[in-house]
């Protein structure tokens, strides 16, 4: 198991050699991808389906000082690449919802783990496809800025740190700071000279680790899915099918398709071929079809029609011993041990339980969603949104309702939480938690300072008091999907107490029912048969009288 | 009192008698599993008997209405109101006392006005509530096909398939006590199973 010391950006560290591979890979490959060693990186480049050999380009050998002077020389021949990645989420991390028009992406809404990357950047942005993003005055039009490497690099040597604003490591540095250990630059004309399709590492590094820790945020995304077997993953079983990320996500001029900000919940009809512009690549049906069962088994393509495929096929998500956050309590940060001084706390399975820096977390593994009806639309608190204290902070609200005939009952992780707010403007704070900067939170364990500074940072009113309120977010589990055998059973559902009986608005034998009906059916049974019995009993009195 | 026998179902008929018979039973049985009353088989395997037994039962009633048809035996439902008092009276009375029955079975009037009634019951009532409720039931996945889906609801459609499997049990009761009212205990039974019934 992974140790939860390697925070967000270890992942291409962490992950061996051979997830290299897994870009160049096809199914049928997959045996010379097993025994994968620095070696055979290359002779599987050899075999693989592209025709351009980067180490032979001379515009790749040389020594590259910086990301963006490796980005230049990528665009020497990819002309149009950075101008792709700048129209993406991965770059703008913004996105329009197109049916309310709500800007929401990473940049502008407030979410339930670290909060908000305003005032942030030097640290979160290590997780941006770029370099230099490091406060608002960022130029989103710089294409050497845009980084090809984090997406591309197959070395696994590639990796980006907080504080950097982006940039990989240029010097050798202790990280994390005080540890013992270090990190040492990335041979940048290795990597530009190695490069190839994302594999799931690429996409891991940031997506396995958001909020800081591996699996805390998503549930269903963690690193075991760098060698996933059978069992957690049905599709990316490395000894199987061996997806990548991409697979499913298929990628056209760099824009990634599958995205929990615009979901396509409800695809309809047969598998469709992969390139259809009409079609959502990575829905389940773009495959399998929307009457994806055998015909012997057609009761559940019935299903169809009200349930996400995700529903009975993702049992359980995070399905491993790394687990994933199910709260972070951030009105704990700042609170110091014995001698006044921070400290952390780990739960039994190691996972972090608690840090003076970011408060408390529950964590658990193997865990049941919750289930939703689920239309794709989610509506997102953005930064400034005005809250109501007295209930719940909905961080999200999912969109969808029994009668939508584009809602699906899918299951979701929701994430609690505590987040200061403002009690004057009731809004959600902005706060400066990262950096070594004298109102940096993690710094200073000073909440009131690190508000302040986020605040201005986000251009908001900040009051000057502040309390905490309880939050909620609710995102749709999609990845690890079980193998057939182990999927949802009809009576988990079809039961009275089953995984379904808080879901309104669908009629499920054997967990709805007509109370009175069957109050009066089995009353009028069972006086017939007192009535019968009676009825007999007295002639075989009278018979015997008789006799 | 001598025992005379007549030959009143023919084989067919004890053949379409008893399975229907069982296959009532067992859907009876996986029907409430499936409604929720109990567990037996789980839920997902008695979805699935439970449907074959009514495939079943459609592919025997196909014959029955058949042979009812070609053969004419159709007739021995139509409803009479001739010695229904009497039975009523015989039912509530007369058996105590070891009274005589009123009516007397033949081969062109196998049934008494009684059972003529609640077998029309069985079969122009109970049966199509089923069937109908059943079929919806089972083709709930075509009903945007079929363009009811904007006026039906499972809900209710599951209701009234729950009514009509209440009574059917209930007439499955009353009828297997009301096979023991023959002219001994047993005679209805025997003649159900080979087609000669004692009368008086």
């Amino acid at each position: 198991m992974l140790s939860v010391k390697k925070v967000s950006l270890s992942a291409l560290a962490s992950c061996a050699m051979l997830t290299v591979m897994s870009a160049f890979a096809t199914p049928a490959q997959s045996d010379t991808a097993s025994a994968a060693t620095p070696q055979t990186v290359a002779d599987t480049r050899q075999k693989s389906a592209s025709t351009a050999d980067h180490s032979k380009f001379k515009e790749l050998d040389k020594q590259f000082r910086t990301g963006p002077e490796v980005t230049e020389a990528c665009l020497i021949c990819h002309t149009e690449a950075a101008r792709q990645v700048q129209h993406t989420k991965h770059w703008t991390w913004e996105s329009v919802d197109p049916k309310t028009g709500q800007k929401r992406g990473k940049k502008n809404i407030i979410n339930n783990y670290c909060t908000s990357p305003v005032s942030n950047e030097k640290d979160c942005m290590a997780c941006h496809a770029g370099y230099g993003w490091k406060d608002s005055s960022f130029d989103f039009t710089i294409e050497k800025n845009v980084d090809c490497l984090v997406c591309h690099d197959t070395t696994a040597t590639y990796r980006k740190l907080p504080g950097d604003a982006g940039h990989p490591v240029y010097e050798r540095r202790e990280f994390p700071p005080k540890s013992g250990k270090f990190v040492d630059p990335a041979d940048l004309k290795r990597i530009a000279q190695s490069i190839g399709k994302p594999s799931r590492s690429n996409c891991g590094s940031c997506h396995f680790f958001g909020a800081g820790a591996n699996g805390a945020k998503h549930g269903d995304m963690d690193s075991s899915l760098q060698h996933p077997n059978k069992y957690l993953d049905v599709h990316m079983d490395e000894k199987g099918l061996n997806f990548a990320c991409t697979t499913c996500h298929a990628t056209s001029s760099h824009e990634v398709s599958g995205s929990r900000y615009n979901m396509a919940p409800a695809t309809k009809g047969p598998a469709h071929i992969r390139g259809n512009p009409d079609s959502s690549p990575a829905a389940c049906q773009s495959c399998h079809g929307d009457k994806p069962h055998p015909q012997h088994m057609s009761k559940l393509n019935q299903h169809t029609a009200k349930i996400a495929c995700q529903t009975c096929h993702i049992p359980e998500y995070a399905r491993n011993d790394i687990g994933t956050e199910l709260s972070w309590d951030w009105s704990k940060a700042t609170v110091m041990d014995e001698d006044g001084k921070p400290f952390v706390r780990k739960d039994s399975a190691g996972r972090r339980a608690f840090d003076s820096k970011k408060g408390a977390w529950v964590w658990d593994s193997y865990v049941i969603p919750e289930y939703r009806w689920l239309n794709g639309v989610s509506t997102y608190k953005v930064i400034g949104d005005k809250i109501d204290p007295g209930k719940t902070v909905q961080i999200n609200e999912v969109g969808g309702s029994p009668d939508d005939p584009d809602s699906r009952i899918w299951p979701t992780k929701v994430h609690r939480g505590k987040q200061p707010y403002d009690t004057v403007n009731n809004t959600l704070t902005v706060q400066h938690t990262g950096g070594e900067d004298d109102t940096a939170l993690w710094h200073n364990y000073d909440w009131q300072k690190a508000i302040r500074a986020g605040m201005k940072a986000a251009n908001l009113p900040y009051s000057g008091k502040y309390d905490f309120v309880s939050t909620e977010l609710t995102w749709p589990i999609t990845h690890m999907v079980a193998p057939k055998e182990d999927a949802l059973s009809c009576t988990q559902c079809h039961s009275k107490n089953g995984r379904l009986k808080d879901i309104q608005g669908v009629y499920m034998p054997s967990r709805d029912g007509n109370r009175l009906l069957d109050m009066a059916g089995w009353a009028l049974a069972l006086l017939t048969l007192i009535g019968v019995l009676i009825h007999g009993g007295i002639r075989i009195l009278t018979s015997k009288k008789a006799g | 009192m001598t025992t005379n026998k007549i030959y009143v179902f023919k084989r067919f008929e004890r053949f379409w008698h008893w399975s229907q018979a069982m296959l009532i039973i067992f859907m009876l049985v996986t029907g409430f599993e499936v409604h929720g009353s109990y567990s037996l088989f789980g839920f997902g395997k008695a979805v699935d008997l439970h449907t074959i037994s009514a495939w079943m039962l459609i592919g025997l009633w196909v014959f029955a209405i058949f042979w009812h048809f070609t053969t004419g035996e159709w007739k021995q439902y139509i409803p009479t109101t001739e010695k229904i008092v009497a039975m009523v009276r015989f039912y509530s009375v007369g058996i105590f006392k070891g009274a005589p029955h009123p009516f007397r079975p033949t081969t062109l009037k196998k049934h008494n006005p009684l059972q003529r009634l609640a077998y029309l019951g069985v079969l122009l009532l109970i049966g199509p509530l089923l069937w109908l409720t059943g079929w919806f039931y089972l083709f709930y996945g075509d009903w945007q096909a079929w363009g009811v889906d904007s006026f039906l609801s499972l809900e209710w459609v599951a209701f009234f398939h729950t009514a009509g499997a209440f009574m059917m049990l209930t007439f499955l009761i009353a009828h297997v006590y009301l096979t023991t009212t023959g002219h001994t205990p047993t005679s209805h039974i025997k003649a159900m199973l080979t087609g000669w019934e004692e009368v008086d």
